[in-house]
């Protein structure tokens, strides 16, 4: 591909076309309907197989940012279009463009209702996370970053369940209570600093009693992005009430913004806030696992356990990210992508089950392995996933944390740890009480296994649990580099503290 | 060969897991099988070409992790230890896939259960052949998994659903120690590679962490994870359980296999435990205290295949304590001659179910010895050598322990060589137990049972009769090669005794009374068994009516799981429904919703505000311009 061609814009709206071609066709309901699946499954295809060219294309031994494109916007304000990808956030892209298609083909048939709206929200939430994951300018960011909330907001609030309207108020309340701070934070850095280009940002120096305001500012936003404990239960609602192709990319790539954001903007820019109040997030990423996973334990609807689960894996995100070592953040990174792809899987796997059945209540179910072997055995393999079983993918980022984590501090790194355990209670107990058990109910006895489609949303999630657990080195390899180039600086910037200090 | 030794049963439980229905359970049960003999002839002649013609090995087979400095492989350590493993892994995974083409066929899901069976083999090859802690680790939980499929292969029964899980949850609870040390691990010496490790460990015996010996700790904390697979006091409670799953799986996973990866972990570590002389006091405790403790609880229990449980469950301790006084070379000698006898009794009661139509109860069997006689045999043959009757394969390992635990001349040895021969007495009364009221005696068993009776086919007495030519001949065999003249040289550096390590000399330089005590004790324990249970019946009951406390106590095995109820799982269970139901709906969500109500009553509050007359607007219009003039007019004069 050569340089100057605009490959991130292309993909960032490519999904705004796919959604004008599907809002310009009238006719009959039917017909239109089945034609916005096809031209919204076409479109997240091919921004998919464009989305490769990241893969293939992305030099990995750098840590510079790579197809990036600059066209001034605001001049006079130091803003500008700046897009462009590192080892941090190349793998989200892609992750976003890998599990557009699949939600889309796991809508088709339990999306009755306002198809062509429905399709159309989702082209735009895409182009909404691929574009929040390019952008290299402040106040880009910021708009892609809260226009993603829009079209989730109408994906829960119009397709959800019973209290769909509720949840859907929680979540955009929730996330644009934070980002406002974040705002602000973002105004200060754009006066002071003079400009909103984030790789010039890294150069600024921003004063070091400010660092501490502007820190908790971006923390509010993220946190609750993440989301860390206390600010996580609009999570649980979210999901319950989201159809099963919104909880899938509510958990594979929303849940990712927070972290992510930590890792472009908290740990760059405040070098030394984020050292300081480390142990604070700590102190939360610990609690996070122990107590939302107790919380899980007692769940009785699917959705909410999974979500709950979330919740704990994220926590192990942001351990990882402030233990400030090589093996944490890429640990962090990885257990982002892995929960990506295995909590995506698990919730798809309650909307199998939900499709059918029509309920998320763990006790309406019991005994489905005998009639759904095959739908047993997926389940399975991301139950065991997200449980953390080595050789899926889940296990190679925890290690890497609790590894990082027990350098920075043994106790948080058995408070990590001690995930695993209850990680294995929860997950085995609702997979228990789902599949194992006498099959008992009539209406259960007459299930179907997985139909064709079914299968294919699943293989490529299958594969890359299995991928990435068993060779995560050509993930790993991504952000290295990256990750790399993050704690030099960050640790030249304290260093040159120390020295001005003495 | 040596790829094949451990990917064959991958192989075949792919090809059975998932074609299996297309297949035919026939085919699909018989490809598993060809596989595990093929796998077996490749781990067989492994043992020829490494152990006994000293080339050890390592295959590299693909870069797993590389994150700043953290570097992990999937490769293939083939050393005298490992392939000590891998041949009798191979070798007993395959007579009991045999076994199980007769014992499970009349289930109705053959290819699943032949799938999980292969897979926990691959599983245990990739432990025990594993080069790094992290594929160690891989293995390890690997076996956990098919344990956990296993245990509740009847997934409609909730007895197995529940042993299953508790399974599956007890294990995790040691991984986390087994995770933690791993992390310690990594940060002493910057690497989890065995090679790695090994070479340096001298360099960091000082090396100290919240103000612990880092070498202690990481030993302390291998050990916990190593107690959890190993069923050891404490972490023990999930492996009686485990008896929900099929037989087979019991001989392959919770007695010859899986439950010794513990052991296995420890003499692995060997170069580690040897500087880590706390540990290893900690390990022959704990070791000592289980062998004991599960041999009281063996005497009393009445199904047939927790009594042999807890049997297993002692002759762990007995390996533990081994370790624990350095004695690494025995202990996995136990480990070795233990898998033989051990799957042979599983088997064998296997057997004896499978003739008294799925009856486990000992006390409603008896008078069956004329009905099964090979499997009443090879039930002898097992006893035997449990009990280290002398010719019998347990005779060598065991005497060895013991003359190790006394040879070490510590405290905590001599504690071990107590505790081990009060459990020589105890087991070879359970075993006697066992043998007399199962076989022995007017038959219990209702009319219908007993018109049933029948001896298992062939495909199942084959790998009894082989295994029993283990059981016999094993102990003879091997016992130069393992701890004998040969040692050093078959070793060949795969365990590591410290230079202040003189423990296989020292034992064979024992007093004469040391090496007879426990045959004496052995013989006397089945003297007990014969008067309790052949000449006086009534005795038994008596003693259990007299001393009531005692008989309960050890009936509901030390009450460990009503202790654990008590202390983990319903606090556990009342936490999460008050965090759930108290933290997050009242306390997190009850801030922002009250907000939001708060929001909505000011908006009522501000409906009321609109009263529609001018004035009103002219007045509140008034003060709101007067108080943006002032904040302009403060602000002007503060910038002055």
């Amino acid at each position: 591909m050569n340089p100057g061609f605009p490959l991130l814009s292309l993909l960032t709206f490519l999904p705004l076309v796919g959604a004008a071609i599907i809002l310009s066709v009238r006719g009959e309901e039917k017909v239109v309907a089945q034609n916005a699946r096809w031209t919204a499954l076409w479109t997240s295809l091919i921004v998919f197989l464009l989305s490769l060219a990241l893969w293939f294309g992305f030099d990995k031994s750098s840590a510079d940012f790579q197809f990036t494109e600059e066209v001034d916007w605001l001049p006079d304000f130091g803003i500008g279009y700046h897009m462009g990808v590192d080892g941090l956030s190349v793998l989200f892209v892609l992750l976003s463009t890998a599990l557009t298609p699949l939600c889309i083909l796991a809508s088709w048939e339990s999306i009755g209702t306002r198809v062509r709206e429905y399709m159309i929200s989702f082209l735009v939430l895409e182009t909404m996370m691929v574009g929040m994951f390019c952008a290299l300018d402040l106040v880009l960011f910021y708009v892609f970053f809260e226009g993603v909330l829009i079209p989730m907001f109408l994906i829960i609030g119009v397709w959800g369940g019973p209290r769909r309207v509720y949840a859907a108020m929680k979540f955009f309340l929730y996330t644009l209570a934070g980002s406002v701070l974040m705002l602000l934070a973002i105004l200060w850095l754009w006066y002071n600093a003079g400009t909103t280009d984030i790789p010039e940002l890294f150069a600024y120096e921003v004063p070091r009693a400010v660092q501490t305001w502007l820190f908790f500012a971006f923390l509010a936003s993220f946190a609750v992005k993440v989301p860390m404990w206390p600010v996580h239960t609009w999570l649980p609602d979210a999901h319950v009430e989201a159809p099963t192709a919104g909880s899938v990319i509510l958990a594979g790539v929303l849940l990712k913004m927070g972290a992510y954001g930590f890792l472009r903007f908290s740990l760059p820019l405040l070098p030394f806030a984020s050292a300081e109040y480390a142990p604070l997030i700590f102190t939360l990423s610990v609690v996070a696992v122990i107590y939302t996973s107790l919380v899980a334990l007692a769940q009785q609807d699917m959705k909410k356990l999974i979500a709950y689960s979330s919740v704990a894996h994220m926590g192990i995100v942001t351990l990882g990210i402030f233990t400030f070592t090589p093996q944490g953040l890429s640990g962090a990174i990885f257990t982002m992508l892995a929960h990506g792809v295995v909590s995506g899987a698990l919730f798809l796997c309650v909307g199998v089950v939900y499709d059918r059945v029509h309920s998320r209540e763990i006790a309406r179910y019991g005994g489905v392995a005998k009639v759904m072997p095959g739908y047993a055995v997926l389940f399975m393999l991301f139950t065991m996933a997200s449980v953390g079983l080595p050789g899926t993918a889940n296990f190679v980022g925890e290690f890497l944390v609790i590894i990082a984590a027990w350098k920075v501090n043994p106790w948080v790194a058995a408070g990590g740890a001690s995930g695993m355990i209850l990680g294995a209670c929860y997950m085995l107990y609702l997979y228990r009480r789902v599949i194992f058990g006498k099959l008992e109910k009539p209406d259960l006895k007459v299930l179907l296994d997985l139909s064709p489609r079914e299968y294919v949303v699943f293989a490529p999630l299958v594969v890359l649990t299995i991928w990435m657990g068993i060779y995560p080195s050509s993930f790993l390899s991504f952000f290295e580099a990256s990750v790399a180039a993050l704690l030099a600086r960050h640790e030249a910037a304290l260093n040159v503290a120390k020295l001005a200090g003495m | 060969m040596f790829v094949g030794a451990i990917f064959f049963p991958l192989l075949g439980a792919f090809i059975c897991g998932f074609f299996g229905r297309w297949l035919g359970d026939r085919v699909a049960q018989w490809t598993t099988v060809l596989c595990m003999v093929l796998a077996a002839v490749c781990g067989v002649s492994a043992f020829m070409q490494v152990a006994m013609g000293g080339h050890p090995e390592t295959v590299l087979l693909l870069r797993w992790m590389d994150v700043g400095g953290l570097q992990v492989n999937w490769s293939l350590r083939y050393d005298t230890l490992s392939v000590v493993m891998v041949a009798m892994v191979t070798f007993i995974s395959t007579l009991i896939h045999l076994y199980s083409v007769g014992y499970m066929s009349h289930d109705h899901t053959i290819p699943r259960f032949f799938a999980y069976l292969s897979l926990f083999t691959f599983m245990m090859l990739m432990l025990v052949t594993a080069d790094n802690l992290a594929q160690l680790f891989f293995g390890w939980e690997g076996v956990g998994l098919a344990s956990y499929l296993l245990i509740g292969y009847w997934y409609e029964k909730e007895s197995a659903n529940k042993a299953a899980m508790k399974a599956f949850v007890v294990n995790r609870v040691g991984d986390l120690f087994f995770m933690l040390g791993v992390a310690l691990t990594f940060l002493t010496f910057g690497s989890i590679e065995f090679p790695v490790i090994f070479a340096a460990v001298a360099q960091h015996t000082g090396d100290t962490y919240l103000g612990i010996n880092a070498i202690e700790l990481i030993g302390v904390l291998l050990f916990l994870g190593a107690c959890g697979k190993s069923a050891q006091l404490g972490l023990h409670t999930w492996l009686p359980d485990a008896m929900e799953g099929p037989t087979p799986v019991s001989a392959l996973i919770h007695a010859a296999t899986m439950v010794t990866a513990g052991v296995f972990l420890m003499a692995r570590m060997s170069p580690i435990m040897e500087y880590a002389p706390t540990a290893l006091m900690i390990v022959t405790v704990v070791g000592a205290s289980t062998a004991l403790f599960a041999a009281t609880i063996g005497c009393v229990q009445n199904d047939i295949k927790r009594i042999i449980a807890y049997s297993t469950c002692s002759q762990l301790g007995y390996m533990f304590f081994a370790i624990g006084v350095g004695a690494y070379q025995v202990a996995v000698f136990h480990l070795f001659t233990h898998a033989f006898f051990k799957a042979l009794l599983f088997l064998g009661a296997g057997s004896v179910i499978h003739a008294m139509s799925d009856e486990q109860d000992i006390r409603k069997m008896g008078g069956i010895w004329t009905k099964i006689p090979v499997t009443y045999l090879v039930m002898w043959i097992g006893n035997l050598a449990l009990a280290g009757v002398p010719l019998f394969a347990g005779y060598y390992s065991k005497d060895a322990i013991l003359e190790a635990a006394f040879a070490a001349h510590s405290g905590v040895g001599t504690y071990a060589f107590a505790c081990g021969i009060i459990a020589a007495f105890l087991t070879a009364f359970y075993s006697w137990r066992l043998l007399f009221l199962t076989f022995h005696g007017k038959p219990r068993a209702d009319h219908h049972t007993m018109e049933h009776v029948h001896e298992s086919p062939a495909v199942m007495l084959v790998p009894l009769l082989l295994l029993s030519v283990g059981a016999v001949l094993t102990g003879y065999v091997f016992a130069p090669y393992f701890i004998g003249e040969m040692e050093h040289d078959f070793w060949h550096g795969a365990i590591f005794n410290g230079a202040h390590n003189h423990i296989m000399h020292a034992m064979h330089e024992v007093p004469e009374w040391v090496a007879l005590a426990p045959t004496v004790v052995g013989v006397a324990g089945i003297a007990l068994a014969f008067v309790f249970y052949m000449l006086a019946p009534g005795l038994p009951r008596a003693l259990g009516n007299g001393l009531r406390p005692i008989y309960l106590f050890l009936l509901n095995k030390w009450y460990f799981d009503e202790l654990y109820d008590f202390l983990f799982v319903r606090p556990a269970m009342a936490l999460a429904r008050v965090f759930w139901k108290v933290g997050d709906a009242k306390l997190i969500d009850g801030m922002p919703n009250g907000a939001a109500a708060l929001a909505a009553d000011v908006g009522r509050g501000a409906v009321r505000l609109q009263t529609g007359r001018v004035a009103n607007y002219a007045f509140v219009m008034l003060i709101g311009v007067v108080i943006f003039v002032s904040l302009f007019l403060y602000s002007l004069f503060k910038g002055a």
